[in-house]
C-alpha cells in the first residue's frame, strides 16, 4: 500500500500492513487464550485512543476463536502521567470499565505502540485505583524498544527496532478514517498526520 | 502566561465544551470506590471565602481534594479579614505561602479580577463568585446539568426567572448559555431587571405563564433579600403568586423540561416544595455536578504548565514568575 493514501509522505515507511496488523491480532488472541486456558476470566482494557480501538478488535477475535465474549473496556491513564507537568493540560479520554469490575480478574491492557513504559506505568497506577486484578498483562502492536521503565510486554505484535528521532504512526480505520490499516515508520515530521 | 476563570464571558465556545467535554469524563470516574486521583499531588489550593457559603465552598474543597491537591480554607470570619485585613493583605500572604490557585468569592464585583490583574499573586484565580457579576462555575455546572437532560445546548430555550438584578448566577449563565448557542428568556418584575438589560444576548419577559409553555430548562433564582435595601416588589406573597414556580405552572412546562435551582432555596418564595422534590426537579443533581465541574476546571487551569482554559493574559507584573511545579 503506498504511504501517500493515508496522507502520509512518501518517506514515511510502512513496516505493517493491513494484513500482518490482522495476523498479529489473530495471533495474540490465540496467545491470550492459550496462556490464561480459556477466556474465562479475561478482561481487555486498551489504552485510548488506539489501543481502545484494538482491544475491541483482539475481543471480538477471542470471541470467533473461543466462542464466548469477554469484557472489554477502556482505561484512560491522563490523569496518572508523570509528565503532567511538563507539557499543556491535557484534554481526557473515555474510562469504561465493564460492569464486571476489575477483581479478581486476569486483565489484559491493551496498547498501540509500546516505548518508554511510562503509559503503562501510569496504567497500572490507573488500574490500582480501580481494584485488585488477580494478574495484569500487556498487549502490544509495536514495541519500538527505548524502554525508560522495568517493563515488558507479554503479547507482541511487531518488534520493531527503531532510533529515538524516529517516530511510530499507526493508522487504524475505525480511527483515523483511512481505508486501510498500517503502521508506519518515519521521522517526526514525516509521519504527522 | 497565567490563566484565570473570572467570568464566562471570557471563555470561548471551545474551551467551554472543553470544560464541559473533561467534567463529563470526570463524572464517570465519579463512581469508582477510589474516588481520589493524583493529579494535583503537591498543588496548594486556596478557599478564599469573603463571603459565606458553604455548597460552593465544600464542593471546591472536594473538588480539590479528588485531585490530590491540598486545600486551605481561608473564611472572611475567624481569619485576620475580621479584624479588618484588606484583600490584598490576604493576596499577599497567601502568595507568600504559595498557593498554586486561589480560589475566591468576594462581596464586591470584580474583586476576583482584581484579585487576579492586580500583581499581587501569581496563582491561577478561579471566581467562585464576585458582588452581583459573575459566578462562572456555577454557570458551568448548570450547562453540564443540562447538557445531560436535553441530549445538547444548540437551540435549547432556557428561562431563568426571578431576582436578575441580583444575581451573578443568572449573568454569568446567560453569557455561557448564549456562547453554546441556548435561547435564554429571563423573567422577573422590571424592578429586578439590571440596567442595560437590552445589551445582554437574551430576551426579556415580565410574564412568566406566556414563557413557561416554551421552555426546555426553567432555573428559579433566590430573591436576594441581603442584597436589598429597598422595595423591589410589594409583598412576598404577590412575587410567588407571579413570578413563583408551583406545581400549577409546572404542569405547563413541555414533557421533558427540566427545574433547576442554584439553591440556597426558600421553599414557598419562588419554588413549592412539591416542586422543589418533583422528578423534574434536578437541583440535588446539580450540585453532584458541581464537583465533577470545578474538577474540571482545576484540572484544566492548573495540571499543565499551561492550562487549557481561558483568556491569554500576559504576565503584567515585574515579580519573579513561579514554575508550574514550584
Amino acid at each position: 500500500m503506498p504511504a501517500t493514501s493515508a496522507g502520509l509522505p512518501e518517506r514515511a515507511r510502512p513496516v505493517l500492513d493491513e494484513a500482518d496488523i490482522s495476523r498479529a491480532l489473530t495471533r495474540i488472541a490465540h496467545e491470550i487464550l492459550e496462556r490464561a486456558k480459556g477466556a474465562e476470566d479475561v478482561m481487555l482494557l486498551g489504552i485510548p485512543t488506539r489501543g481502545a480501538v484494538l482491544a475491541k478488535r483482539l475481543a471480538a477475535r477471542i470471541a470467533d476463536v473461543e466462542g464466548t465474549t469477554v469484557p472489554v473496556g477502556s482505561l484512560d491513564v491522563t490523569m496518572y502521567r508523570d509528565d503532567l507537568r511538563l507539557k499543556p493540560a491535557r484534554t481526557l479520554e473515555r474510562t469504561e470499565i465493564p460492569d464486571e469490575g476489575v477483581d479478581g480478574r486476569l486483565i489484559v491492557l491493551v496498547d498501540d505502540v509500546l516505548y518508554s513504559g511510562r503509559t503503562i506505568r501510569a496504567a497500572l497506577d490507573a488500574l490500582n485505583d480501580l481494584g485488585r486484578p488477580r494478574a495484569v498483562q500487556l498487549a502490544v502492536l509495536v514495541d519500538r524498544g527505548h524502554r525508560e521503565l522495568p517493563i515488558r510486554a507479554d503479547y507482541v505484535g511487531k518488534n520493531l527496532p527503531t532510533s529515538q528521532r524516529e517516530s511510530v504512526k499507526v493508522r487504524l480505520r475505525e480511527h483515523d478514517g483511512v481505508e486501510k490499516d498500517a503502521v508506519y515508520l518515519g521521522t517526526e515530521s514525516e509521519t504527522a498526520l | 502566561m497565567k490563566r484565570h476563570l473570572l467570568s464566562t464571558a471570557d471563555l470561548s465556545r471551545d474551551d467551554a465544551v472543553l470544560i464541559l467535554d473533561t467534567a463529563e469524563e470526570i463524572a464517570r470516574l465519579s463512581a469508582r470506590p477510589i474516588k481520589k486521583l493524583p493529579t494535583l499531588r503537591g498543588r496548594t489550593v486556596v478557599n478564599l471565602f469573603f463571603e459565606d457559603s458553604t455548597r460552593t465552598r465544600t464542593s471546591f474543597e472536594v473538588a480539590a481534594k479528588r485531585l490530590s491537591a491540598d486545600v486551605i480554607n481561608f473564611s472572611a470570619k475567624g481569619s485576620s479579614v475580621s479584624k479588618g485585613e484588606s484583600l490584598k493583605d490576604t493576596a499577599l500572604t497567601l502568595e507568600a505561602m504559595g498557593a498554586d490557585a486561589v480560589v475566591v468569592r468576594h462581596s464586591a464585583s470584580g474583586a476576583a479580577y482584581r484579585l487576579a490583574n492586580a500583581g499581587w499573586t501569581t496563582s491561577h484565580v478561579v471566581n467562585a463568585g464576585d458582588g452581583t457579576h459573575e459566578h462562572p462555575t456555577q454557570a458551568l455546572l448548570d450547562a453540564f446539568t443540562m447538557r445531560r437532560h436535553l441530549g445538547g445546548l444548540e437551540g435549547r430555550r432556557v428561562t431563568i426567572v426571578g431576582d436578575v438584578l441580583h444575581s451573578r448566577v443568572a449573568r454569568s449563565n446567560v453569557r455561557l448559555l448564549a456562547t453554546l448557542g441556548a435561547q435564554v428568556t429571563l423573567v422577573a418584575p422590571p424592578t429586578l431587571l439590571p440596567v442595560g438589560i437590552g445589551g445582554w444576548p437574551c430576551e426579556v419577559s415580565y410574564d412568566l405563564d406566556s414563557v413557561v409553555p416554551a421552555s426546555d430548562a426553567i432555573m428559579m433564582l433566590r430573591v436576594q433579600r441581603e442584597r436589598m435595601s429597598g422595595g423591589f416588589f410589594p409583598t412576598e406573597r404577590e412575587y410567588s403568586r407571579r413570578y413563583g414556580l408551583d406545581a400549577q405552572r409546572m404542569a405547563k412546562l413541555p414533557e421533558k423540561a427540566i427545574v433547576m435551582h442554584p439553591g440556597p432555596m426558600v421553599r414557598g418564595m419562588e419554588i413549592s416544595a412539591d416542586v422543589a422534590d418533583s422528578v423534574r426537579s434536578v437541583i440535588v443533581e446539580q450540585v453532584a455536578n458541581g464537583v465533577s465541574v470545578r474538577m474540571a476546571v482545576l484540572y484544566l487551569l492548573l495540571s499543565g504548565n499551561q492550562s487549557a482554559i481561558g483568556p491569554d493574559i500576559a504576565e503584567n507584573d515585574n515579580t519573579e514568575k513561579k514554575g508550574a511545579g514550584a
